[in-house]
Formats: C-alpha cells, sequence, structure tokens
C-alpha cells in the first residue's frame, strides 16, 4: 500500500497582526509590524518596554463565561480552531477518526502566575478551581479536542519555540500511519507577563529597542538586538488526501514531510555550526521526496537574535547548497514577533498561503543586512514565487536544541 | 446578621449567572445546580467561595454535596448566618 498523503483542508490564526488569518496575511503582505509598547505599569520593572499582542482580544470573539475559565493560550487555541474547522468547511467526521495536536511552548503560565498572587493574598480558599486545567501546557489541546469531540488522540508535544512545528509534524505522522483521517494541529502561547518577559530578558534574548518597538524584531539587520515577544497560535486542519477528495474539500496544498534532530549542544544557544539544522532539513527533504530543487521559499526561524539568525541562515546555505540562490527566504517574525510555541503554526499557515497565492511575504526592518548572511532574503515587500509544482519549507528551532523542519508542496 | 430567604436567592442568582453563565431568571429555589443548570463540580466549588465571601457564611467541603438545589443553598446559608 503507498503512504497515505496528507493535505491541507483548514486554516486559522490569531496574531499581533490580525484576529483571522485573511486580516493577518493581508498585514504581512503589506509589511506591516504587530509590535507596540506595552500599556502595563509593570513594563517599568524590565529593560522591555513592548511586545506584539493579539491584534483581537479573544473577548471579542468569545462568551465571557466560557473565557474565565480558559487560560488566555486556551482562548487563542479555540479562537483560531474555531476559524480552522470552518474553513474546512466544518467536516462531518468519524469521531474516532479525528484527533487534535496542539501545542504550548510554556503552557498557561498567566493563570500559573495570576492564581499564586491570589494564593498569597486570599490563601488556599482564593485559588480557582480551574487553575490545574488551565496551566496545564496540554489545556489548548484538550479543551479543542473536547468542543470537536475528537477520539483519536489529543496530543501536546512540547520543544520550546519549536513546538508548534513539532505539533503539525505529529499530526502528519498520525493521519500517515492511519490513526486518524482528520487532525486539527498548531500551536498557540500567551506569555506576555512580566515574569517570563523577565526570564527572556536576563538571557538577553530581547530586543530592548524602547525608542522604536515597531522596528525592533529585524531579522538578518546588522543591528538586531534580540527577539520580540509575541503570542496567539496559529491551526491548520490536516487531513487524509482520499478522505478530502471524497467530501468535496477545498485542498490548500500537501504537507509532504518533516524531518527533525537535535544539537546536543547547549541549553540556549544555537550550534553555531548548525550541522544539527542541516539534517533536520535533510531529513526533511528525504521524507518528502523532494530535492533542494523543488524548494522555492522558505519561512525562516529567524527571530532576530545575533547569534540565531547567522547560524540558520547558514546552515540554509549550506542544506541547500547553490540550489539556495533560487529560495525566497521570508522572515515574518519581523511583523508578528516570536510567538514561542505558537510560531512554527502561524508560519505554517503562512506558507501555505504563500504556496496557494505564489507569493512570499517580506522581512522588514532590514536597514543593512548582515554580511554574513548569504541567503537570499524577501526584504521589504513581498515577492512573486514561480508557477507550476513548487514546494517550500518552514524550520523552527527550540531552547534545548529541538530542529523541526515541515515541508510542503503545491498538488 | 441574619439574612432572608430573598436576599440570599437574589445574591446566589447574581454567583451562579457569573461563574456558570445561567442567566439569573431562570434559577429558582426548585432547581438542581446539575441536573438543572448544569452547574459541574468545578463551578460549584466557585460557587460556594463566591457565597462564602458574599455572605460571610462557612460552608464546609462536606456540606456541599448537600446542596443539591438552590432551595438547599439558600437554606443553608439563611441558617448560617443566624
Amino acid at each position: 500500500m503507498s503512504q497515505r498523503r496528507v493535505v491541507v483542508t483548514g486554516l486559522g490564526a490569531t496574531t499581533p497582526l490580525g484576529g483571522d488569518v485573511a486580516s493577518t496575511w493581508a498585514a504581512l503582505l503589506a509589511g506591516k509590524s504587530g509590535v507596540r509598547l506595552l500599556t502595563e505599569d509593570w513594563r517599568e520593572l524590565l529593560p522591555v518596554h513592548f511586545a506584539a499582542r493579539v491584534a483581537t482580544e479573544p473577548a471579542d470573539q468569545m462568551e465571557r463565561v466560557e473565557m474565565r475559565r480558559l487560560d488566555r493560550s486556551e482562548q487563542f487555541a479555540l479562537v483560531a480552531s474555531r476559524e480552522a474547522w470552518k474553513d474546512a468547511g466544518s467536516p462531518d467526521v468519524d469521531k474516532e477518526r479525528l484527533g487534535v495536536v496542539i501545542a504550548s511552548g510554556i503552557g498557561g503560565v498567566i493563570t500559573l502566575l495570576d492564581q499564586f498572587d491570589n494564593l498569597k493574598e486570599k490563601g488556599a480558599r482564593g485559588v480557582s478551581p480551574h487553575t490545574v486545567p488551565m496551566l496545564m501546557p496540554n489545556g489548548p489541546a484538550a479543551n479543542v479536542g473536547l468542543e470537536l469531540q475528537a477520539r483519536a488522540g489529543v496530543h501536546t508535544p512540547v520543544s520550546a519555540c519549536a513546538s508548534g512545528a513539532e505539533a503539525v509534524g505529529y499530526a502528519l505522522e498520525m493521519i500517515r500511519t492511519n490513526r486518524a483521517d482528520i487532525i486539527v494541529s498548531g500551536g498557540v502561547e500567551a506569555a506576555i507577563h512580566q515574569l517570563p518577559m523577565a526570564g527572556f530578558a536576563a538571557m538577553k534574548a530581547l530586543s530592548t529597542r524602547n525608542d522604536a518597538p515597531e522596528r525592533a524584531s529585524r531579522p538578518y539587520d546588522a543591528d538586531r538586538d534580540g527577539f520580540v515577544l509575541g503570542e496567539g497560535g496559529g491551526v491548520l486542519v490536516l487531513e487524509e488526501y482520499e478522505h478530502a477528495k471524497a467530501r468535496g474539500a477545498k485542498i490548500y496544498c500537501e504537507l509532504v514531510g518533516q524531518g527533525l534532530s537535535s544539537d546536543g549542544y547547549h541549553i540556549a544557544a544555537p550550534d553555531p555550526d548548525g550541522s544539527g539544522v542541516q539534517r533536520a532539513i535533510k531529513f526533511a527533504l528525504a521524507n518528502a521526496n523532494l530535492s533542494t530543487k523543488d524548494i522555492v521559499h522558505l519561512n525562516a526561524h529567524a527571530t532576530s537574535t545575533p547569534a540565531g539568525d547567522v547560524a540558520e541562515a547558514n546552515a540554509l546555505r549550506l542544506a541547500l547548497g547553490k540550489d539556495a540562490d533560487q529560495v525566497a527566504v521570508s522572515a515574518t517574525k519581523s511583523m508578528t514577533g516570536h510567538l514561542l510555541g505558537g510560531a512554527g503554526a502561524i508560519e505554517s499557515v503562512f506558507i501555505v498561503k504563500a504556496l496557494q497565492e505564489r507569493i512570499a511575504p517580506p522581512t522588514i526592518n532590514i536597514e543593512n543586512l548582515d554580511p554574513a548572511v548569504t541567503i537570499d532574503v524577501v526584504r521589504d515587500s513581498a515577492r512573486k514565487l514561480p508557477d507550476g509544482q513548487i514546494a517550500a519549507l518552514n524550520d523552527s528551532f527550540g531552547f534545548g536544541g529541538h530542529n523541526v523542519v515541515l515541508a510542503f508542496a503545491t498538488l | 446578621m441574619s439574612l432572608s430567604q430573598a436576599d440570599v436567592l437574589a445574591g446566589l442568582k447574581e454567583i451562579v449567572e457569573e461563574v456558570a453563565g445561567i442567566p439569573a431568571a431562570s434559577i429558582e429555589l426548585g432547581k438542581n445546580f446539575t441536573d438543572d443548570l448544569e452547574v459541574d463540580s468545578l463551578s460549584m466549588v466557585e460557587v460556594v467561595v463566591a457565597a462564602e465571601e458574599r455572605f460571610g457564611v462557612k460552608i464546609p467541603d462536606e456540606k456541599v454535596t448537600d446542596l443539591v438545589t438552590v432551595g438547599d443553598a439558600v437554606d443553608f446559608i439563611v441558617n448560617a448566618a443566624k
């Protein structure tokens, strides 16, 4: 029996650029920044005064009573999943063949910290009985699974900033191995709070460009000084190809493969040699039965940190060789900020839209391209992609040395 | 401090509406929290804690299972406040 093929039949997102896929994608192609000054007083405690909050608050998209028992990350998951499920045509599927794989890098950290404040202020009686279901990192997946009554399995891979991509890859395997016919997959993050921000700032991982927040996320620019924390999430409905065809579903593209590796190098720093990233790309191409010549677009991890961007660019050049010259590389975190466990998911959504509309989104804020970057970065404005059969990659890396590469292709 | 049954019912309606999203108009003395109002066990904990704060009474955990209907809760709170 030939391998079961997996296609994308639905998309959903809530991001710093928009409350859904259409508004996010339009802002992305227009090169808009979703980064803004924080309005909270606690920003003064930190060296960083800005972040990329979602453009549309969940309160505008769901009922109040539902919201109060959901962590913000779970709210994002439901908002994006509802859009994706509707976009997929709300398929009538056997629930035992329906799964959910939605990741989060940190879990319900805002709930955890808010409830600790309650404990200190009011004692144990003041702690909400919803605390644990709200803070558990599998909460976003679990809530979506409950809503859709998914019974083929509900999972949450955790690999820091590679989590969202790992979730999409896990979903791919679930369908390939015949555990399910449809999986709602993706990643979310809601960690804009003084504690996680202070932690990232202590690592010197965040940009401190407080005088120009919208210019702070600048992957590949010579003066980049760290990433900008973002929030939100993205969801893709993945479906077995014959199943999608049989119900007459709208098919965006095919998820053709994934490659996974780990660095074994450092808990947070990228391996400057990039061998783990190169291996993940090779595995993804082999898994997808593609060659470097097939790749025309890549949505890079490129978070705007001094070390990470160059290590990645070097690894891409080495893995793709001469063919890197015809790969349009977009660093969309220049506009969305870094959604941590949501990043690989929204960037997968962007790849799917890029293949559908044959256009690569821009990378903003590159005033002076770092001379160490020798890949073809799409700067300033969106770029047309070639006609015919094309493929694209999305790479994601997480603290801990996790590397995930996803390969998508037109049908 | 003594509380009237009407005051406690009115307060409980507000709490249950806030916690569980059930319209106050549909909350009556004879309604069963679980079967009629679909207040789950976690939300019931929230209702109890909010009622304790609002009415200044203690509702011990072992008594909560006896509070099957809204009327049970109102009676318990009225008696506890005497």
